[in-house]
């Protein structure tokens, strides 16, 4: 994949046709995305470092904040040890049902948040399939926290997947059985070899998942009931915040949840394709 | 007997790997499981290693059933084909690892990986990565790996198809060298029959799923059980119905018009032909010759010096016999035998 | 050259299936794929019951729920007016949003692949950010530069452009990252035999290269129409959401819930979710039949 090779090559259509598609492409994503994301940048900061203490001064915010944190955390170590399990067994073995189960694994990706909502709220609220039962045995799933992780879990759900199963289909099984002749049993294979292996893709499913996590918002809206001080996470209050024209402090959250969004993925590209020890990288 | 292999049959879905094949690996030896592609030497390696659970029949190991043993419990060594290192560990954690595993003190650790790595000569790579090593040294570093944790059995799966062919002789010769001082017994996979030639002590004939021949080099090369076995270990061609060794064939000059080139010559041995040369190459100090008869062209090769002699050269009508006590096999129905 | 986003259908999708037949690639032993030991059964079934109880389960409560009315009440739900309105509303601009990402996709593809400049790792980054903000943020940022305030004197808030805007903008990585690796990967030298025959370069782009990005397009504009309809959160401040004029299919799901009416909304969510269902399909269908043509 020589990237150097591919321009120095043959020239790819008259210099005219090569700078005007290269403007038309700086100009759409400067309009689209550059100077919006600018202005709010901008705006977060526009009295200096002001906007932002008062924000972080309002104990709802830092509540807010917390909980979001918070449920980031449980959505990250829950779809990190769902997600490494299930691509073992996809990859690794083999049972009926497997491709449906591939398939389906796809969905969260492409189903609205609003119907993840609904969905969960259908199953868990207090007229729900569970939630009746459950709430009678004292654990309440919408209107609180644990509502919000399931919402939040659930749409991140493949993120970790899609990283490792490529990863672990390449590296084959050899060295795993290898381990195995040399007398691994299988957790000491999995974790002297397999892990190793895939330790980066893992690092970059966990920091997706934590990017998305952060910053969900429509089922969370669904499921919380949005209840200030007690379930209401940081991007509904940048929304409750910004209708009550206190917009100071929505762009400063806002930025907060951005900067460290936008930090999440810039990082995952650059370490990607640099990475040495990327699975792409021949040995 | 190390190895005892009875009545093992596997399938893979509808393909049978292996047919009700029963052989016996002779202890200390070096022994080679010769075989074309696909033809189930591989997987009978596998389920002796125990990466591979048969249909049905026994393995045992040094007298142990092991049939149902896991491949960990079997103190087998099993070198790959392409080595199957530890990428993300260096080559004495590599060679260290079966060690580590069995939780053995470091220092006896540090001592037998310093004792392995001598052996195979990548002393000075031990605190390399595999990466860093070229292919022959990283099989190298794999076979010192599997006898570090000293196995009753050492099995190779074509150790030496991944490297080129000046390595792959080098290694040969190291692994037969290798054995001499260390007498485990081995078992080696291979398609090329140079190798199994040059290297084991016995060769066991795998086709098809099935055991055509058991024997020393020498028993296959020259009693072969059938063409097949014939056909696989040397270069054969048809002469009158049998399988002989283009080497093996005597060639004489005969005066005579072409029409009466063909005819079965009732002047000369039983079994001869009569032909007419149709090409000669010369390679090397041999000389092949292509023999047109009246079934079949026949591959004939002489020396240099003969070919002189005999004025040996396209269009020369010749009579062609089987050498007296040349091995022969009787040939299959279909089309030519070619050479090698 | 490679993609960060984690919804490119392409490559991930493509690799999840242990590959029968990867073209080129060194085949493995036969043995990949093991039979299920109990330890392994075990893990299996845990892992089925948390995703079903996480979204299997809660997608089936949609659907029971929406059939418990039957089809009567399903159509009314989904013809009311309103309803009508909004649906029309979401399927026409994602549609139209989806034309759109076809091209400047495919456009800003090649250019990443195709050309150099300084400064390209920032377009990279530029792509990333609509998909790494979170929606609400999103919202935020285009009523920066396009709402009241916005310094280009541009004011479409509430209005129907507000949602052409917000779906282009949280669609923008996925024809992109679904297109860029196959364009990185494709042989050159087919293009340099088309010029030797005497293709011109725009001959050369429509019959060759455009042929061998279809399956990615296509597979980038599904995932690109997908988001698109669902999408709810940039929607919330941009568009106002004003009922019969802005108003969009997840914006109805959730004004028939909060007014206590879940069988209507699941009417609507159903609807929604077929589309992705289909979408998953389709995609799958793309990746099967590039996989054949190997």
């Amino acid at each position: 994949m020589a990237d150097t090779s591919t321009v120095a090559r043959t020239a790819d259509g008259s210099r005219g046709v090569r700078y005007g598609l290269r403007a038309l492409v700086v100009v759409y994503l400067v309009l689209l995305v550059g100077w919006p994301v600018s202005l709010v940048v901008r705006g977060a900061f526009a009295d200096g470092l002001e906007t932002l203490r008062t924000a972080l001064s309002d104990p709802s915010v830092v509540f807010a904040l917390q909980l979001t944190a918070s449920v980031a955390v449980q959505v990250v170590v829950l779809n990190t040890l769902f997600g490494v399990g299930i691509s073992l067994l996809l990859v690794r073995y083999d049972f009926p049902g497997k491709s449906l189960l591939n398939a389906l694994l796809d969905l969260p990706l492409s189903v609205s948040p609003i119907v993840v909502g609904l969905s969960l709220v259908l199953v868990y609220g207090k007229d729900g399939w569970f939630g009746g039962t459950l709430e009678s045995a004292g654990m309440q799933v919408i209107f609180a926290p644990p509502g919000i992780v399931l919402a939040t879990a659930f749409v991140c759900l493949p993120l970790v997947i899609r990283e490792v199963v490529p990863v672990l289909t390449e590296i084959g099984t050899d060295e795993e059985l290898a381990a195995t002749s040399l007398g691994a049993t299988w957790f000491q294979t999995f974790r002297r070899i397999t892990l190793p292996a895939i330790r980066w893709a893992v690092v970059y499913g966990v920091v997706l998942t934590l990017a998305r996590a952060l910053g969900e918002f429509g089922a969370v809206k669904v499921v919380s009931g949005n209840f200030e001080g007690r379930t209401q996470t940081s991007t509904l209050l940048v929304e409750q915040r910004y209708q009550d024209f206190e917009q100071g402090t929505a762009f400063a959250v806002a930025f907060l949840l951005a900067s460290v969004s936008v930090a999440c993925i810039v990082a995952v590209t650059f370490l990607r394709s640099d990475s040495p020890s990327s699975p792409k990288a021949t040995s | 007997m190390s190895i005892e292999i009875r009545n093992v049959r596997k399938t893979f879905g509808d393909f049978v790997a292996l047919d009700d094949v029963s052989v016996s690996v002779p202890t200390g030896r070096l022994t080679a499981l010769l075989g074309p592609s696909g033809g189930g030497k591989s997987t009978l390696l596998r389920v002796v290693a125990g990466l591979e659970q048969p249909d049905a029949g026994t393995v045992e190991i040094e007298g142990r059933d092991a049939t149902n043993l896991p491949a960990r419990r079997r103190n087998v060594g099993f070198v790959f084909q392409h080595y199957a290192a530890f990428k993300h560990l260096s080559v004495a954690r590599n060679v260290a690892f079966g060690l580590e595993i069995r939780r053995t003190p470091k220092a006896e650790t540090a001592e037998r990986v310093d004792e392995l790595l001598r052996l195979v000569h990548l002393e000075s790579f031990a605190h390399r990565l595999p990466s860093q090593l070229s292919g022959g040294q990283r099989q190298r570093m794999a076979l010192a790996r599997a006898l570090a944790i000293r196995p009753s059995v050492l099995l190779l799966d074509e150790p030496f198809g991944a490297l080129d062919a000046k390595v792959r002789k080098e290694l040969r010769d190291w692994l037969r060298r290798l054995h001499d001082e260390i007498p485990v017994t081995t078992v080696f996979v291979t398609h090329d029959q140079e190798e199994a030639l040059e290297v084991a002590d016995e060769i066991v004939v795998v086709n098809e799923g099935r055991i055509e021949q058991v024997g020393s080099p020498d028993d296959l090369y020259d009693r072969p059980a059938n063409d097949f076995v014939m056909g696989f270990l040397g270069p054969v061609t048809r002469l009158g119905g049998v399988l002989v060794r283009p080497h093996d064939v005597a060639v004489e000059v005969v005066a005579g018009d072409v029409e009466t080139a063909g005819a079965p010559a009732d002047d000369g041995a039983p079994g001869s032909v009569r032909g007419v040369v149709s090409r000669t190459t010369r390679v090397g100090f041999e000389v092949r010759a292509e023999v047109t008869t009246a079934d079949e062209v026949v591959s004939v090769v002489v020396t240099r010096a003969e070919a002189r002699t005999l004025g040996l050269e396209a269009g020369v009508a010749v009579r062609l016999t089987p050498a007296e006590g040349a091995p022969t096999a009787a040939a299959p129905r279909e089309e030519a035998v070619g050479v090698g | 050259m490679t993609s960060t986003v984690a919804e490119r259908p392409g490559r991930a999708a493509r690799e999840r299936r242990p590959a029968p037949a990867a073209p080129g690639r060194r085949r493995r032993t036969p043995n990949g794929p093991y039979r299920l030991t109990a330890a392994s059964g075990l893990g299996l079934g845990v892992s089925l019951l948390w995703f079903s109880a996480l979204a299997l389960i809660p997608l089936v409560a949609v659907l029971v729920e929406t059939s418990a009315g039957g089809w009567p009440a399903f159509v009314a739900a989904v013809t009311q007016p309103q309803t009508a309105a909004a649906l029309t509303l979401t399927v026409t601009q994602a549609l139209a949003v989806t034309a759109v990402n076809v091209v400047m996709g495919t456009v800003i593809a090649w250019v990443l692949v195709r050309d150099r400049f300084p400064g390209k790792r920032l377009v990279e980054v530029l792509i990333d950010i609509p998909f790494a903000l979170p929606t609400i943020v999103a919202g935020l940022v285009l009523l920066a530069l396009y709402g009241p305030s916005g310094p280009l004197g541009v004011d479409v808030a509430n209005t129907r452009t507000a949602v052409f805007l917000a779906f282009l903008f949280v669609t923008l990585p996925f024809v992109v990252r679904s297109v860029q690796p196959v364009l990185a990967e494709l042989d050159r030298d087919v293009e340099e035999a088309a010029a030797s025959l005497g293709a011109s370069r725009f001959t050369t782009f429509r019959r060759v290269v455009l042929p061998a990005l279809a399956p990615a397009i296509t597979a980038g504009a599904a995932l690109s129409f997908a988001r698109a309809i669902s999408e709810y959160g940039a929607l919330v401040l941009l568009s106002g959401n004003l009922p019969m004029r802005t108003e969009v299919g997840s914006v109805r799901i959730l004004s028939y819930l909060e007014n206590g009416q879940p069988a209507q909304a699941a009417a609507v969510a159903s609807v929604l979710l077929l589309v992705s269902l289909l979408v998953i399909a389709t995609i799958q269908l793309v990746q099967r039949r590039v996989a054949r043509r190997g």
